[in-house]
């Protein structure tokens, strides 16, 4: 109870500071900022290494990956990731972009998928494999299915993730990003209970980001999250990570695609 | 080898504006890595572009320009099926160059 | 691919020789590293041989009031005089001023766009050296801030 006390305090004392219920001018000069370097967006050099990876033969199997069946049938791109995560029949479980694609290179490549760092090995080509689908739906709204069962429970999983408080700090998800008006420093934080927010948050990964010069999946941004929050890191495909980013979907149904963005 | 530039070039009137994403790491030579020891600079010096074969733009960097460089001219006389070809050199003496229609 | 790389390459250094041989006009045959090294708009000015810069309505700085983060910050340096030999990027409170520079042919526009490194918030600088040597510049502040979160 007294930790909490505490760490809410400390946390308003940065929030509170600086709060201002409208968008105050700094928050536009930084809107500016954002929108000046969206154009000329580094990603554009992996989604160039992603349509490569795509359409090149690979693996023991020495196939291409263009018969991926991202969830609107073998090689269908265009809305294909605003439908995901999804689940998949073939694999038995729900998955998120980079999942599929990691279980496309390994059942029609052949090839033994090392995914389990983040932008290490594989996962690298993952990521701008990621970023070429990503692109081809930018613009279409979100879509998220909810009707089957395990995408069902995957929502009801990630909302439950989304507030519970836990670690050193107390944090939930929600500590952060249930309100509106919230700020760290001068980074405003999107009230991710909310449609738009939501939607513009879950479609702003894949981004290529700034301060690291990474480009940066969900699963990835997700699992920093959590670092911040000083809980313990999920791994690649995490039915965590993945709830998360249902619910996070879900919440922003409807939103036109942004990805790939670029973030500071 | 490096990896490929991205270059756009849009045709408006008699001039096109050419936009070029670079793949480069543009060290500055003042990071320290984790270790603690200066990155040694490793940056893109000159840069040059040519219309047609025809030079028509040269430019010298310092390391001071972001990493992943994005750069945006305007060049005059050109139309759409004009070849625009972007080359950049770096201070290990490595080398890149790619070639884009104007649309 | 190879081939024409190769033939690329080949009209890139045939331009080289017709820079060297002064059949091109306006092209630094070496890299300038004076003028990458000096520390203030006047030092580099003096290190391309040309005059004190001159604050000029005629050059304009294009540039954000915040960056969030000074590994990127898109900046845009134009001119509408004539005569221009050279446009410069500079960010005064940099290691060294100068970002980039920009050698103006009759066939480009003095109007250029790149992103800057900033270590901390600082006023950025377009400057225009002519072909008699004299220098303008505008200037403009850009602020630096350090963000919260990963977005």
């Amino acid at each position: 109870m007294k930790r909490w006390t505490l760490a809410t305090s400390a946390f308003c004392a940065i929030i509170c500071s600086t709060a201002s219920l409208a968008q105050s001018d700094s928050e536009k000069a930084i809107d500016e900022y954002r929108a000046m370097i969206a154009d000329g967006n580094p990603a554009d050099l992996w989604e160039a290494k992603g349509e490569d990876l795509w359409k090149k033969k690979a693996g023991p199997k020495n196939a291409s990956l263009e018969k991926c069946d991202l969830g609107l049938g073998p090689g269908v791109l265009k809305g294909a990731y605003v439908q995901l995560p999804r689940y998949f029949a073939d694999a038995g479980k729900v998955m998120d972009v980079e999942m599929r694609l990691s279980y496309c290179m390994r059942t029609l490549q052949g090839k033994e998928v090392k995914d389990s760092a983040y932008n290490k090995d594989d996962h690298k080509d993952i990521i701008a494999l990621a970023t070429y689908v990503v692109t081809l739906s930018k613009g279409m709204p979100v879509n998220v299915p909810q009707e089957h069962a395990e995408e069902k429970r995957m929502y009801d999983l990630g909302k439950q993730a989304f507030f519970y408080r836990a670690g050193p700090y107390d944090f939930a998800c929600a500590t952060c990003h249930n309100a509106d008006g919230k700020r760290i420093r001068l980074q405003g934080l999107p009230n991710l209970t909310k449609n738009g927010p939501a939607g513009r948050a879950f479609t702003s990964w894949p981004a290529y980001r700034v301060s690291n010069s990474q480009l940066w999946p969900m699963q990835q941004r997700l699992n920093d999250c959590l670092r911040l929050q000083r809980f313990p890191h999920p791994k690649f495909g995490s039915e965590a990570t993945v709830a998360l980013s249902v619910f996070m979907g879900v919440t922003g149904k409807g939103v036109p695609s942004l990805a790939p963005t670029i973030k500071r | 080898m490096a990896d490929p530039m991205r270059i756009r070039a849009q045709a408006a009137g008699d001039k096109a504006t050419v936009r070029v994403l670079m793949s480069h790491e543009m060290e500055s030579g003042q990071r320290k890595d984790s270790a603690g020891k200066l990155v040694p600079a490793w940056f893109i010096q000159e840069v040059s572009a040519s219309l047609n074969g025809k030079v028509v733009m040269t430019a010298e960097w310092g390391p001071a320009v972001s990493k992943n460089p994005f750069m945006q001219f305007v060049v005059k006389g050109a139309k759409a099926g004009d070849k625009i070809a972007v080359s950049w050199k770096d201070n290990k003496g490595d080398s890149r160059t790619d070639e884009a229609t104007v649309s | 691919m190879q081939t024409r790389r190769e033939t690329l390459k080949q009209s890139a250094v045939v331009a080289g020789l017709l820079a060297s041989a002064g059949l091109i006009p306006q092209q630094a045959a070496a890299y300038e590293k004076a003028a990458f090294d000096a520390k203030t708009a006047a030092d580099v000015t003096k290190a391309l041989g040309a005059g004190a810069p001159v604050e000029s309505k005629d050059v304009t700085i294009g540039g954000p009031d915040i960056a969030e983060n000074g590994a990127v910050v898109p900046l845009t340096a134009s001119t509408t005089l004539a005569g221009v030999k050279r446009v410069l990027i500079l960010v005064e409170k940099n290691p060294a001023a100068m970002v980039a520079m920009f050698n103006v042919s009759d066939a480009v526009e003095a109007n250029f766009a790149t992103r800057a490194k900033m270590g901390q918030s600082s006023d950025v600088y377009a400057v225009a050296i002519m072909n008699d040597g004299k220098a303008f510049f505008a200037k403009k502040e850009v602020k630096v801030t350090l963000g919260g979160c990963g977005g």
